[in-house]
């Protein structure tokens, strides 16, 4: 799903990334953010994947593709392996969204994600109305989405400040145009960069 | 014959005979050896194109292709390689070896034994992956190939391509690693040994000269690949192409052929105790066990797969027991922990540990993907 965003995205988490970092990329899809990585930044770069057509175009596209559910975790990768974990716009199509961010700030120092916002004004407008909103940012129908969790980035925010996960950055679009004023209600797609936050002072 | 046009066609096995003794990782030497091999494709002026195909357990050098005048003898892994095949003949020169200790013309058990001038039978070495790996890096010399644009294998295979990047680092550019393990379990040895004990305890084993007897150990050799083949199927494959189909309709209540599933078993066990060698048989069983690249590293997989420079496919399927994907990713981990580059897929495909010689479609266009990659 990387592509959705198009370049903007890339460019933005590619400004986040140092040259020769290693990136694993969640969700990694047709590996274009990778590749993207890769020749720009020389970033040496992991997609993991478990779509079968995804892996295979990965293979195509000469990105590196691990092959797992992330349901299961990220068990096999070392702690803070990683200089950045990027997961675009697939944190709302897992179920474990919580060990799954806490896993991602594991095996790597930084975390990127990006998701649908579901506080933007035209789902609430669409909720009003009494239906489930469908949107560029939500482009399915309640019944064949491949979205499990529906969240605000109120919603994201308030989990980051209860399990000590420090946001860095946050930027907010909405028509691939930033959005600076009420994000929550103005923005269709949120991006933001973690980190752990310090750990409390002992005593 | 019509010949398909994604076939290499008829090919012709050709023999190396290498001079310099060669010594191995169970301590002994071999003074000289022969190894069989065949080629498909053409090496290119670079030398660059040269994909070396390892072969498993019970494979051979002939990898594709057909032997001139019998149609029935296609290589075993010709779904793969030839023109337009996913591994592209017209692409890449390909080269399938018959490792030491074989039974199909390269030196093993059945080989005289210059020293006593009988068959070498048991007393033949012990020969294991590395030194395999070995022996095919002469055979890379005498064709002239300073590195392999690929070294590719299945099982057994596997573990030979992954030597290969490991003791040969500068030589491997890709290394595929299909269906494979950086180790056997305890479970997997174990099948192993029931394999071999079904050959030892054989009456007509005579302690592995059972050439100057004039007799071959099939009953053992028969036993070993009946429970071999169970274990290369998934369960579900089995009750796919069994079930519980009796043979002729009802219940003999006798211990004759009932089920289908017993019939399949003898006819495989007869047709290869009739073509395989068992002493060949009980060197490729220890070579499995054996393989343990990081047991000089205190178990430490990543440690051991440190001095590897080749990019890796890794592939698993989804139903195969015997070669799990756990292990696979075991390979996967140890790689991508030493920031090599890697890339594993996971094939649902229901045919056990012998999917990797199936053709199912999205194994193979993961296959055709990654040769194109490297072929560009």
């Amino acid at each position: 799903m990387t592509n959705v965003l198009g370049r903007y995205d890339f460019e933005l988490i590619a400004k986040w990334i140092r040259p020769g970092e290693k990136v694993l990329d969640l969700g990694c899809g047709d590996g274009s953010l990778l590749r993207f990585l890769r020749e720009d930044k020389g970033v040496l770069g992991y997609g993991v994947d478990n779509d079968p057509a995804n892996v295979l175009a990965c293979v195509g596209n000469g990105v590196n593709v691990i092959q797992i559910d992330l349901e299961a975790g990220l068990s096999g990768f070392a702690d803070g392996f990683f200089d950045h974990v990027v997961m675009s716009l697939s944190l709302q199509t897992v179920r474990h969204t919580e060990r799954l961010l806490a896993e991602m700030l594991r095996v790597g120092r930084q975390a990127v994600v990006s998701f649908p916002n579901f506080g933007h004004r035209s789902h609430r407008e669409a909720i009003a109305r009494g239906r489930m909103p469908v949107s560029k940012s939500l482009p399915y129908q309640w019944f064949n989405s491949p979205n499990v969790r529906f969240f605000t980035m109120a919603d994201f925010e308030a989990l980051c400040a209860e399990r000590g996960i420090a946001i860095r950055e946050r930027h907010a679009f909405d028509e691939g145009r930033p959005v600076t004023e009420d994000p929550n209600l103005n923005a269709s797609i949120g991006v933001y960069r973690l980190g752990r936050a310090a750990a409390p002072p002992a005593g | 014959m019509e010949e398909a046009k994604d076939s290499v066609g008829a090919v012709l096995p050709q023999h190396a005979h290498f001079t310099a003794p060669l010594a191995l990782a169970g301590g002994s030497t071999l003074p000289a050896f022969d190894l069989v091999y065949e080629t498909y494709g053409e090496l290119n002026a670079a030398r660059s194109n040269a994909v070396l195909v390892c072969h498993a357990l019970s494979g051979n050098h002939h990898v594709a292709g057909h032997y001139a005048g019998q149609p029935r003898s296609g290589g075993w892994w010709d779904n793969l390689v030839g023109p337009g095949k996913p591994l592209d003949t017209r692409k890449f020169f390909v080269v399938g070896v018959n490792n030491l200790g074989g039974c199909h013309g390269s030196t093993g058990p059945m080989t005289v034994d210059p020293a006593s001038g009988r068959p070498w039978g048991a007393d033949f070495p012990v020969v294991v992956v590395e030194d395999w790996v070995a022996a095919q890096a002469r055979l890379a010399d005498r064709l002239g190939i300073d590195a392999w644009a690929a070294v590719i294998g299945g099982s057994l295979g596997g573990m030979q391509a992954l030597q290969w990047a490991l003791e040969f680092p500068q030589r491997v550019r890709h290394a595929l690693v299909i269906a494979s393990a950086p180790k056997l379990t305890a479970q997997n040895i174990a099948f192993n040994e029931v394999a071999r004990q079904a050959i030892l305890t054989d009456p007509d084993f005579h302690g592995g000269h059972y050439y100057t007897h004039g007799v071959v150990p099939a009953r053992g050799l028969r036993l070993a690949r009946m429970i071999g083949h169970i274990t290369y199927l998934s369960d579900d494959k089995m009750a796919e192409k069994f079930g519980r189909r009796l043979r002729q309709g009802v219940l003999q209540f006798g211990y004759g052929i009932d089920f289908e599933i017993e019939s399949y078993l003898r006819h495989q066990g007869d047709r290869f105790a009739g073509h395989f060698d068992a002493n060949t048989y009980l060197i490729a069983t220890k070579a499995l066990d054996y393989f343990d690249p990081a047991r000089d590293h205190g178990g430490n997989l990543v440690a051991a797969l440190a001095r590897a420079r080749a990019k890796f496919l890794v592939v698993s399927f989804t139903t195969d027991w015997r070669f799990a994907p756990e292990r696979s990713r075991e390979i996967v981990y140890g790689l991508l922990h030493n920031g090599r580059d890697v890339s594993y897929a996971e094939i649902d495909c229901s045919g056990g540990h012998d999917s990797f010689l199936l053709d199912d479609p999205h194994y193979h266009a993961v296959m055709r993907a990654y040769f194109e990659g490297i072929a560009t």
